[in-house]
């Protein structure tokens, strides 16, 4: 392979040793370089995926915790003072509290979870093993992608322990709240550590994103042509190209803040008067700047979290169907066009800011144009579901559970993309409910089924099925439960991020409803934790993994040994002579990449 | 189907590619800056100056610096290692002073009264400041990069043959150049 000899020539990393074709037994290794310091591109995949794992429960609690104020407003809980501290004097979240609470849940979720958690550990992981590659373009980039977003991670919990709390300005930070220390307890410290840890961030996902492009550009195995790269590495390719190009915008909007936090620059201020401190020195800045350098990474960072569940839900549902994915080109396709659009629809978000109503217009047109590609793919993932031979394994039901939620939720952003109704709708629980179902439940529900059906290949065992059957219908009625009745709450009015509507005559009589939301919340959430024991308590116990190809499936990575070592195959990597979505073809049930295309084949 | 991935002895190298992503990442970083720049300079109590004449002459010096590092690689692909060992030793001095007639170049803005920090600036000032200031970051990072092959340059224990990296560096150079270039033209003429 030439770019394993042109690798080989100077980094020694990746290839160092696939001359002789025994591949098991070569450098040493170390517990620090095998499970610490590891460049092999499926040690960083788990390394993402535990430590988005262990953010995604401390940001699920901390929604729990803050849906009981929402259901329960006028309870007191002294064990939340017990864990809380003076956060939760009395035994009832202070509004600091839940500020910081509602702030750092957005930010470790979106950031955290669905994008280092989700891309960070299906790219690290399929990547390599399913373009036929030794391991990234660069292992030691991609080492320090993790090491970045570790850091990261630190520096963003030791926010939750300093004395002025974590930031609480929301998840966009929007100044002046996240510009000015005077402005809110979360404000001080909690700010400068949140965006420490939001640089470190970027610093990872950029390094992360330059490895996944160049992989998959540079580094397929022989006969695997852009063509017959199966949809998970396509929708990985995208989001890369998304992340590469707007997180540095992101982080030009950051570093205008940190000058208008530190350096009393006027970038995003102007005529401020604070409570306690008087008249701001700052003049001529502007508020909304910042919101149109965050909204531009903002919106693309929406399909950064749901374009690698789009891609696995596509592979997931063709393996489990037993039949070709309807309509691949149509697929890419569509892909490609949400990648664009992404790019141009920002102002969305911002409808309420005082945009001009025909830029508005504008944006309003491109927000829908969204709904084409959309539509493509859901009619698609439809159409590979029709008359197939389903399987309803663990991994399938979640996928077809991503279907369903992205048709609920997406159907809910026609009507906020329209700038005439978004006047009533904006910051309104309808807009919670949106896109916590289309984005992130649906992205979770990606994640979910990426993990039970490459878990065999990643450890080598498989998950519990019953457990994994229960996690997964608690956890779709729950979603339902949770958000469904957002969407009433918020038609009528009922705003969000509001710390209690006891106050409120015309939402008042909407407290039964907050409890019920709230009380599925921690159903759910309990849920999760049996999900969380069957991956654990399955790596080292569970059943072992006999079959190279469990699922019967195409894809290069189930021609690798069920455990394989750093550089994946030992000896040749496969050639590929075919695309990936031959299934029931020829009356054979499936046929692997690798099979070369036989004379008395039909067309393919 | 014809496959991409076949009969390719002229890929590019991964490391050059990765480095072409990266400078297209960069690149966006500083379209955002700079489209800030206009969407804020169109917007009242916008503070116009004129752009001190130093900073022409550190255009002339990061010019001659990425002619100085195309001749190393030149002079390392012919294997003529004493040239090329002072040709980077050049470049890399160079980035240094470069770095330098920057830092002069807001000295002189500040001693016109055109404040870039605290009270009473004005974000035309700071956004200069920061733009180029981060522009800087980049150049040192090369000035970074050539020291690490200069030390490989100079090791006796390594003998390497490889222009790649060189080659890197080189392109990187040449990339915060025009970047430069990019941003001098924006903020004398058209900012």
């Amino acid at each position: 392979m030439s770019n394993e000899a042109v690798l080989h020539a100077h980094s020694g990393v990746a290839s160092s040793h696939d001359a002789g074709g025994h591949h098991e037994h070569h450098h040493h290794e170390t517990f620090i370089t095998k499970y610490v310091f590891s460049q092999d591109h499926k040690m960083i995949a788990k390394q993402f995926l535990i430590t988005g794992m262990v953010w995604a429960v401390l940001g699920g609690l901390m929604s729990v915790l803050f849906r009981l104020q929402l259901g329960y407003p006028d309870s007191t809980f002294p064990w939340l003072e017990d864990i809380l501290g003076k956060w939760a004097k009395g035994g009832r979240i202070t509004p600091e509290a839940y500020y910081a609470l509602v702030t750092t849940h957005g930010t470790v979720l979106v950031f955290f979870v669905l994008t280092a958690g989700l891309s960070g550990t299906f790219a690290n992981f399929l990547i390599p093993l399913q373009v036929g590659a030794r391991d990234m373009a660069s292992p030691f980039l991609n080492m320090l992608s993790y090491w970045f977003f570790f850091s990261a991670s630190v520096v963003m919990l030791s926010s939750l322990f300093v004395e002025t709390g974590p930031f609480s300005g929301g998840w966009t930070a929007y100044p002046p709240l996240s510009a000015l220390h005077d402005a809110s307890p979360g404000s001080k410290t909690g700010m400068d550590l949140w965006i420490i840890s939001m640089a470190l961030f970027v610093v990872s996902s950029l390094l992360g994103g330059l490895n996944y492009i160049v992989t998959i550009l540079n580094m397929r195995t022989k006969g695997m042509s852009m063509t017959r790269l199966p949809l998970t590495i396509w929708a990985l390719f995208f989001t890369a190209v998304l992340g590469v190009l707007s997180f540095p915008v992101l982080l030009s909007g950051f570093i205008l803040l940190i000058f208008d936090r530190n350096f009393g620059t006027s970038f995003y201020l102007s005529d401020i008067f604070v409570n306690g401190v008087g008249a701001l020195p700052n003049e001529g800045g502007s508020a909304i700047l910042f919101q149109h350098l965050f909204w531009f990474l903002g919106h693309p960072e929406v399909y950064i979290i749901l374009l690698p569940a789009m891609g696995m839900v596509s592979e997931i549902l063709s393996v489990n169907s037993r039949k070709p994915i309807f309509g691949y080109m149509a697929m890419v396709g569509s892909l490609f066009a949400i990648a664009i659009l992404a790019f141009l629809v920002w102002a969305h978000h911002m409808f309420v800011t005082g945009l001009n109503p025909f830029l508005g217009s504008i944006f309003v047109l491109l927000t829908l144009l969204i709904a084409v590609p959309s539509a493509i793919k859901v009619f698609n993932w439809l159409t590979t579901l029709w008359r197939g031979n389903v399987r309803f394994t663990p991994g399938m039901m979640f996928a077809i559970g991503f279907v369903s939620l992205f048709i609920s939720g997406g159907l809910t952003g026609i009507w906020l993309g329209n700038s005439a109704l978004d006047v009533h709708l904006h910051d309104t629980m309808f807009v919670v409910a949106h896109f916590h179902i289309v984005m992130g439940v649906a992205s979770m529900f990606g994640m979910f089924a990426g993990i039970y059906h490459w878990y065999p290949k990643m450890f080598g065992r498989y998950l519990n099925n019953t457990l994994a059957y229960i996690h997964f219908w608690i956890t779709m009625a729950g979603a339902y439960l949770i958000f469904w009745p957002m969407h009433y709450e918020g038609l009528a009015g009922m705003p969000r991020r509001y710390y209690s509507y006891e106050q409120w005559e015309s939402f008042k009589n909407f407290g039964d409803l907050n409890r019920f939301i709230s009380t599925v919340a921690m159903i759910v959430f309990a849920a999760q934790i049996l999900f969380l024991l069957n991956f654990f308590y399955s790596i080292w116990k569970g059943r072992k993994v006999t079959n190279q190809n469990p699922w019967g499936s195409n894809t290069l990575e189930w021609t690798a040994p069920i455990r394989p070592g750093h550089g994946n195959w030992p000896g040749e990597i496969p050639e590929v002579h075919r695309w990936a979505y031959d299934y029931g073809k020829d009356g054979k049930e499936f046929i692997p990449q690798t099979t070369p295309v036989g004379a008395d084949e039909s067309h393919h | 189907m014809t496959a991409t991935g076949m009969n390719e002895p002229k890929r590019m190298h991964p490391h050059k590619f990765t480095l072409w992503v990266a400078m297209g990442s960069i690149c966006m970083m500083f379209a955002g800056l700079t489209s800030a720049y206009v969407v804020r300079r169109n917007q009242a109590n916008w503070l116009e100056f004129a752009l001190p004449k130093i900073f022409w002459y550190s255009t002339f010096v990061i010019i001659l610096s990425s002619i100085t590092i195309h001749l190393s690689v030149k002079a390392f692909k012919a294997r003529l290692m004493p040239r090329y060992r002072s040709l980077i030793t050049i470049t890399a001095c160079l980035g240094l002073l470069f770095a330098a007639l920057q830092a002069l170049g807001y000295k002189e803005l500040v001693d016109q009264g055109v404040h870039v920090l605290w009270q009473g600036s004005n974000p035309s000032a700071s956004f200069l400041f920061v733009i180029a200031g981060v522009h800087v970051l980049h150049v040192l990072g090369g000035v970074i990069a050539i020291l690490v092959i200069f030390i490989r340059a100079y090791s006796s224990k390594t003998k390497n043959y490889s222009s790649v990296p060189v080659e890197l560096v080189a392109i990187y150079w040449h990339f915060v150049d025009i970047l430069w270039i990019y941003l001098f033209i924006f903020f004398t003429w058209i900012g």
